[in-house]
């Protein structure tokens, strides 16, 4: 690494290189660039040709309309509880079976979860739309949280099966001998170690459960919806305009951008560890 | 005195040791409540699914044991083969584009530069953001009149097109949808076969004065293809499967012009309310996923085979 001989391949290879990342990389930036754009924009702006990129006027009404129409925050709070119930259910039994299955090294079981990843999102909608219409439990949120399980629980096991099987098991053994229960165990050693893992599994299900779709639209009722089957729902009824239905999808989406930015670490530690994706 | 050493001892096996190999099953309260999850959502309606395609069963009507005759039906429903038709052409176009681009960012972004967390992580919004969001401002774009992609097209010179308005471009321009969503999850899981290759191999082939493409072709691509395996068949799994973005901009349409069997699948159980025969459709939707794996498994397996012969 001398810097004094930077000579002109080099430089040529320089501005290759961001050359290559810029065009890797924009279609992502304009198209979220664009997204902005277009929650922004007054009607005029967005009928407008040749297109209008940065707009004269900002129209922040776009926002303060969505969050102002009465049922926004119902579908908010829908999407909070249905995502906060159905991720801290599969971790509460998730953590322990990945656990498990990471001891007895029962690969086996990791079938299970395979099965559940190939399988289409619909046919579970099938049988299970059934059996919540049987049990009346149509009109409220609880067939969403059950049926989200299908994306979260799979997402845990998977994630903390690798994650254990990497964790060392000479600090367990020990606590055996020294007289502490398995769950003793579990709760005092292993878990703590398997923090880091389980914000992995955390994230990647509360991020597949919030955006989640296609089961909001068969389960959920007029006052049962999520955020995506809202957003879905504008479309095709209420909003015409182009400048508070973009508002309406950035909103939606935005803490999941947020989160993709912030967390990217274990994003990308957990989709490249497990792959895994429900639905 | 004793007696609490022996509950003691009891509760706690102190020479765990010989105690685990008689008895491996100890860890399986930790399952069990997990186990009982999974049998409830995901093995119970597997069940229920397979006992509902051998019956008539439509909401609102008494059922009735048919036999096989909803998968018969299957054969001879041209609906149900078109859309098989519809979801290869998706699925190859939709494992082939990303693989390819994939394998491109991530050789790009296996290079050191400033910045580089941040692009990548910006580079992966598309795969994380809400799918329906993305497809409401993808079918914006679409528009024919105001939609930003024909002007980008008009600064080139390319004249408009109706992209998913139109049946004969709408599935490229879905698979166009699908291939900027997903194509990042192929470059990271590259990216990781990228980070396990040793420097040895590169070092040798500077020395021998190896370009860049013989250097890409004869050792990157060998030695990163159990990743690109992987990607291609996680990316397969998840095309042949693709809903909300197909749903969202088109449902299936204009026409039946991209209704894909998951599209079809849906508009029979939760539009006609025709369940026993949706349920036919689930089943062999799910079969032919594994026989699409089986294929691609099969495949990789014969590369190998002639790579060792011909090493032979």
């Amino acid at each position: 690494m001398n810097k004094g001989q930077i000579n002109l391949r080099q430089i040529i290879g320089r501005i290759g290189l961001w050359l290559a990342v810029f065009v890797i990389v924009s279609p992502a930036i304009l198209f979220f660039l664009w997204m902005a754009s277009l929650s922004l924009k007054f009607e005029v702006d967005n009928a407008a040709y040749p297109p209008v990129f940065i707009p004269e006027r900002f129209a922040w009404k776009n926002y303060a309309d969505v969050l102002a129409s009465n049922r926004f925050l119902t579908y908010f709070v829908n999407s909070l509880v249905v995502t906060g119930s159905a991720t801290l259910l599969a971790l509460v039994v998730g953590v322990p079976a990945g656990y498990g299955i990471a001891r007895m090294a029962a690969h086996k079981s990791a079938i299970v979860i395979l099965i559940a990843r190939i399988t289409p999102g619909l046919s579970y909608l099938i049988p299970l739309f059934l059996m919540f219409q049987w049990l009346g439990l149509l009109g409220t949120l609880v067939p969403q949280i059950i049926i989200h399980l299908v994306v979260t629980v799979p997402i845990v096991i998977w994630i903390m099966i690798g994650y254990f099987e990497t964790t060392p098991i000479e600090l367990e053994e020990a606590a055996l001998i020294d007289g502490a229960t398995r769950w003793q165990v579990f709760r005092h050693v292993a878990l703590p170690i398997a923090r880091p893992g389980i914000a992995v599994a955390f994230i990647l299900a509360v991020i597949f459960s919030w955006n989640n779709f296609v089961f909001g639209i068969v389960l959920a009722g007029r006052e049962t919806r999520t955020l995506p089957v809202a957003v879905y729902n504008m479309i095709s009824f209420d909003q015409l305009s182009w400048g508070p239905l973009a508002a309406a999808a950035l909103i939606v989406t935005f803490p999941v951008l947020l989160l993709t930015v912030f967390a990217q670490r274990q994003i990308v530690a957990g989709l490249t560890a497990g792959a895994v994706k429900g639905g | 005195m004793s007696a609490i050493i022996r509950a003691n001892r009891a509760a706690a096996p102190s020479d765990a040791a010989p105690e685990k190999e008689l008895r491996p099953p100890s860890y399986w309260p930790f399952v069990v409540p997990a186990l009982i999850v999974v049998i409830a959502i995901i093995i119970f309606p597997w069940v229920f699914t397979i006992w509902m395609s051998l019956n008539e069963w439509k909401v609102g009507s008494p059922t009735t044991f048919v036999g096989l005759s909803n998968y018969l039906r299957l054969t001879s429903d041209p609906r149900f083969l078109e859309a098989v038709g519809h979801t290869m052409v998706y699925t190859v176009l939709s494992v082939l584009l990303p693989l390819v681009l994939g394998t491109l960012a991530a050789v790009v972004f296996h290079q050191k530069f400033a910045g580089r967390g941040f692009l990548r992580a910006l580079f992966i919004m598309p795969m994380m953001a809400t799918p329906v969001a993305i497809a409401l401002v993808w079918t914006m774009m679409f528009h024919p009149q105001l939609g930003v992609l024909n002007y980008l097209l008009s600064l080139v010179g390319i004249p408009p097109q109706l992209w998913v308005f139109h049946p004969a471009t709408v599935i490229p321009s879905l698979v166009l949808v699908e291939t900027w969503q997903w194509t990042p999850l192929v470059m990271l899981i590259v990216l990781g076969g990228l980070a396990a290759i040793p420097a040895e191999p590169y070092e040798s082939a500077q020395i021998d004065g190896a370009s860049f493409w013989q250097v890409f072709r004869f050792i990157t691509l060998p030695l990163i293809m159990p990743f690109l395996f992987i990607a291609g068949m996680i990316r397969m799994i998840d095309a042949v499967k693709s809903f909300d973005i197909i749903f969202a901009i088109t449902q299936g349409g204009p026409g039946s012009a991209s209704e894909t069997i998951n599209i079809y699948l849906y508009s029979v159980a939760f539009t006609y309310y025709d369940l026993g025969y949706g349920s036919a459709i689930a089943v062999v939707f799910f079969l032919l996923i594994v026989a699409l794996a089986a294929v691609m498994l099969y495949m990789r397996q014969r590369m190998l085979w002639t790579e060792i012969a011909s090493g032979a």
